[in-house]
């Protein structure tokens, strides 16, 4: 009945003919997976080779034969324990993985020329206070121009780069004073070589590359990470969509479906694209789109959106463009006015630039013109104003932010924080409000059962384990329960009924009250509790009713309570009725909740509170999130969110507590006043050396000195930014992300 | 002095020698999978044949 993947869409073909497939790999948590799963594929016919990329989870396949079927190593894996997605790198990461590459050549060279040349420098500078003679020295100076000026234009370009284009833009960034000084450290080094003087500042010019190179690798090395985890659980989410075609059904990445297509949606799948409803009745669980909770009927002719769950029934759905539909449109204008004035946010680092540029150059002029009104000659008088330059060239204060970041950035990714944007941390940090979406956000995505202790542990059991053979999303919510058994064999499923097997020879079954034979208990459950669904269980002469609901986040009255301890202020802004949102706001003790908000009333209420003076974080999942997390000051969605939620929000949480949002808040206000701090010192340190430069007492011994100490300085201080690591959260990222999404994982199996 | 007529073009070709060294290990892929090399040493399955005690740990 299931139709076959078709891996087609992520099969990549080189030139030379080999095919190549990436399969993001569930549950490599040790080393000896590794063995494991390349000895497990080595009998697999056909394949050339099969490689584990332990860092980022991933396996390799590559092959030449036409005829082999990549799908055999999906079954292979499962059979030995692991769950592949087929997964083809975003575009995004692949650019990054190139920059990184590119950065890490730069880096090389200047770490290549800083060494030789500080060998040469240091000769010079103990020849200098000795015996060294002029030929030699100048020798020296001539082989340090070889080596930097090459080094430096090409280790130097991604800093020119970037500074030509602020220039253009007439805005200033700190890769403007950084050109600025390195340029003129280096021409005047030439100058001075050229006239056989004492001095030149090649080794100054090109540490400070290396330095801000090395700063620029391991902040890209971070975020690569970051989106390697984030793409993978992507890929874990295993979207794909059951396209219906002449010659019969494929299963096509989701990203493979044109408008006009036909689609077949079973019961338990999401919805995965937006469309009209051709053939079929179903009822729809749309809370991750309008964070309404309860079902809503469907038939032919009706609009159906991305990411709602069909529940019941199965049902044909002709593809439509995304942007017919109304709610989709309004969503996207939404947050595309909100991501163009959040795109108005500057940055700390170029705040501070901006300051520090005038001053800077305004200090050197100001110290050429007194030496030259002092009598000094042009070439002394020049030689000391671009000392200033070069002394004061940021080397701290360039790197004062950014390493601070990547620590953070660190350290929020062990606590199961995933950053989307370089800024967040800054932006994070200055909230004062957090406003929760509660469905999916407060609660956990899918519902739970909620009376576990009035039923026999042993009925339970067993209607759990009957459970894993349905797709219904209240069976898949009971088949949590089961905990590691195998589904009974030769379990049927009964669409819209439920699921029937011979257990000890009696049979049993599971699904709607009706099937079971418990409406009367089941209509009792219900009156007692509205917003509760009802899952019925019969074997033989035993039956049991069980209570589904969505439920809160198991720690989300401790994050709460963490965050109003830290002094935020909170509010609920919900797209559901008023009866689950009451509920959720007085079970957390959260005075300020609001209901049945559509997108726009989200942009208000958060205006509203803009207009307070309060910074707000925004956490949400659903599509009707979408644009207040891009309108918020800063935003973080749970990795089970909407595609649109996801790419507007500034950070992602993994696993199924809210403490990841906590921990994001509390980081982020640490690493700031680091950031601070190390803005201070780099303050402090050009406040001494300057000073020594416009009297003309630095030599290119004590600027190199300067330059490093500050740097380290900096850089240790930056890493304190380092949480706690008794206080650090779900250490395993897969684990976390996976235990939030049993319905897909059940999906995917199938 | 005579001594840095061959001691600077040495050193100046150790350098090289060491940025050729590792432009030649970027490209070739060695920096891919940081975390899986460093385990990879300690799997010894291609030394004698797969033994199932060791296979789940």
């Amino acid at each position: 009945m299931s139709p076959a993947i078709n891996f087609s869409a992520f099969v990549e073909t080189s030139a030379n003919g080999d095919r190549r497939l990436d399969l993001a790999v569930e549950g490599i948590t040790c080393a000896a997976c590794i063995g494991d799963i390349e000895n497990g594929l080595a009998p697999v016919a056909g394949l050339a080779s099969a490689r584990v990329n332990y860092t980022h989870r991933r396996l390799a396949l590559v092959w030449r034969d036409d005829a082999f079927e990549p799908l055999e190593v999906v079954r292979r894996l499962a059979a030995i324990g692991y769950k592949a997605h087929p997964f083809r790198p975003s575009r995004q990461e692949e650019v990054e993985a190139a920059e990184t590459r590119d950065l890490l050549r730069r880096l090389a060279v200047a770490g290549f020329a800083a060494m030789n040349v500080m060998l040469l420098s240091v000769s010079v500078w103990s020849g200098n206070a000795g015996d060294i003679t002029d030929e030699t020295r100048d020798l020296f100076h001539w082989l340090s121009a070889l080596i930097a000026l090459p080094s430096a234009a090409y280790a130097g370009r991604p800093f020119f780069v970037k500074a030509a284009r602020a220039l253009r833009n007439r805005s200033m960034t700190m890769d403007v004073p950084i050109s600025l000084g390195v340029t003129l450290a280096l021409a005047l080094s030439l100058y001075e070589t050229i006239h056989s003087a004492h001095h030149a500042y090649f080794d100054s010019a090109v540490m400070l590359l290396f330095f801000l190179l090395l700063g620029r690798v391991l902040d890209q090395a971070m975020r690569r990470r970051t989106r390697t985890v984030a793409d993978n659980l992507m890929a874990m989410r295993g979207e794909t969509a059951v396209l219906l075609r002449p010659d019969g059904a494929h299963e096509v990445p989701v990203r493979a479906v044109r408008p006009g297509d036909e689609v077949l949606v079973r019961p338990g799948e999401r919805i995965a694209v937006d469309g009209v409803v051709l053939t079929g009745l179903s009822e729809l669980d749309a809370s991750l789109v309008t964070g309404e909770t309860a079902r809503e009927p469907v038939a032919p002719g009706m609009q159906v959106y991305a990411g709602t769950l069909n529940v019941s029934g199965a049902l044909t759905v002709r593809a439509t463009a995304p942007a017919d539909s109304s709610l989709i449109a309004e969503v996207n204008r939404l947050v595309a006015d909100a991501a163009q004035a959040r795109s108005r946010y500057l940055r700390l680092a170029d705040r501070a630039a901006r300051i520090y540029a005038p001053v800077v150059h305004v200090a050197a002029f100001a110290t050429l013109a007194g030496w030259l009104f002092m009598g000094a000659g042009l070439h002394d008088s020049l030689v000391i104003a671009i000392a200033v330059l070069i002394i004061t060239c940021p080397c701290a204060l360039a790197l004062a932010v950014p390493a601070t970041q990547v620590v953070a950035a660190g350290s929020l990714f062990r606590a199961g924080v995933l950053l989307q944007s370089p800024e967040a941390v800054e932006r994070l940090a200055a909230c004062d409000t957090v406003v929760f979406d509660k469905t999916g956000t407060l609660t956990l995505p899918e519902p739970r059962i909620v009376d576990r202790g009035r039923h026999d542990p042993d009925i339970l059991a067993t209607a759990a384990r009957l459970a894993l053979s349905s797709r219904h999303p209240l069976a898949v919510a009971l088949s949590g329960e089961a905990r590691g058994a195998l589904p009974f064999a030769g379990a049927e499923e009964r669409t819209g009924e439920g699921v029937v097997a011979v257990i000890e020879g009696v049979e049993a079954r599971l699904g709607s009250p009706a099937f079971c034979g418990a409406d009367a208990e089941a209509a009792r459950i219900l009156a007692a509790d509205p917003e509760a669904t009802a899952i019925a269980f019969r074997h033989g002469g035993r039956s049991a009713v069980f209570t589904l609901r969505q439920t809160l986040r198991p720690d989300a009255r401790e994050a709460v309570a963490a965050l109003r301890a830290a002094g935020f202020r909170l509010a609920i802004l919900s797209g559901d009725r008023e009866a689950p949102v009451a509920a959720a706001a007085l079970a957390l003790g959260i005075a300020d909740s609001r209901f049945g908000c559509k997108p726009a009333d989200k942009i208000a209420a958060l205006d509203a509170m803009k207009a307070e003076g309060r910074k707000v974080l925004m956490v949400g999942d659903g599509l009707n999130d979408a644009p207040a997390l891009a309108a918020a000051h800063a935003s973080l969605s749970p990795v089970t969110a909407a595609h649109v939620a996801q790419a507007s929000a500034d950070a992602l949480f993994m696993g199924e507590r809210l403490a990841p949002v906590v921990a994001a808040a509390l980081i982020a206000r640490r690493a700031l006043t680091i950031m601070r701090q190390n803005l201070a010192i780099a303050v402090i340190y050009n406040a001494v050396a300057v000073p020594l430069a416009v009297m003309g007492h630095v030599t290119p011994l004590i600027a190199a000195a300067a330059m490093s100490g500050s740097s380290v300085i900096v850089t240790l201080n930056a890493l304190r930014a380092r949480a706690d690591r008794s206080a650090s959260l779900p250490r395993s990222a897969y684990e976390g992300g996976r235990a939030t999404t049993p319905g897909v994982e059940a999906r995917a199996g199938a | 002095m005579k001594v840095l007529l061959y001691l600077v073009p040495i050193a100046l070709c150790l350098g090289l020698m060491g940025l050729g060294a590792f432009l030649w290990s970027l490209r070739s892929g060695q920096y891919d999978d940081l975390d899986g090399a460093a385990v990879r040493i300690l799997d010894d399955s291609d030394v004698e044949p797969i033994d199932d005690a060791r296979a789940k740990g």
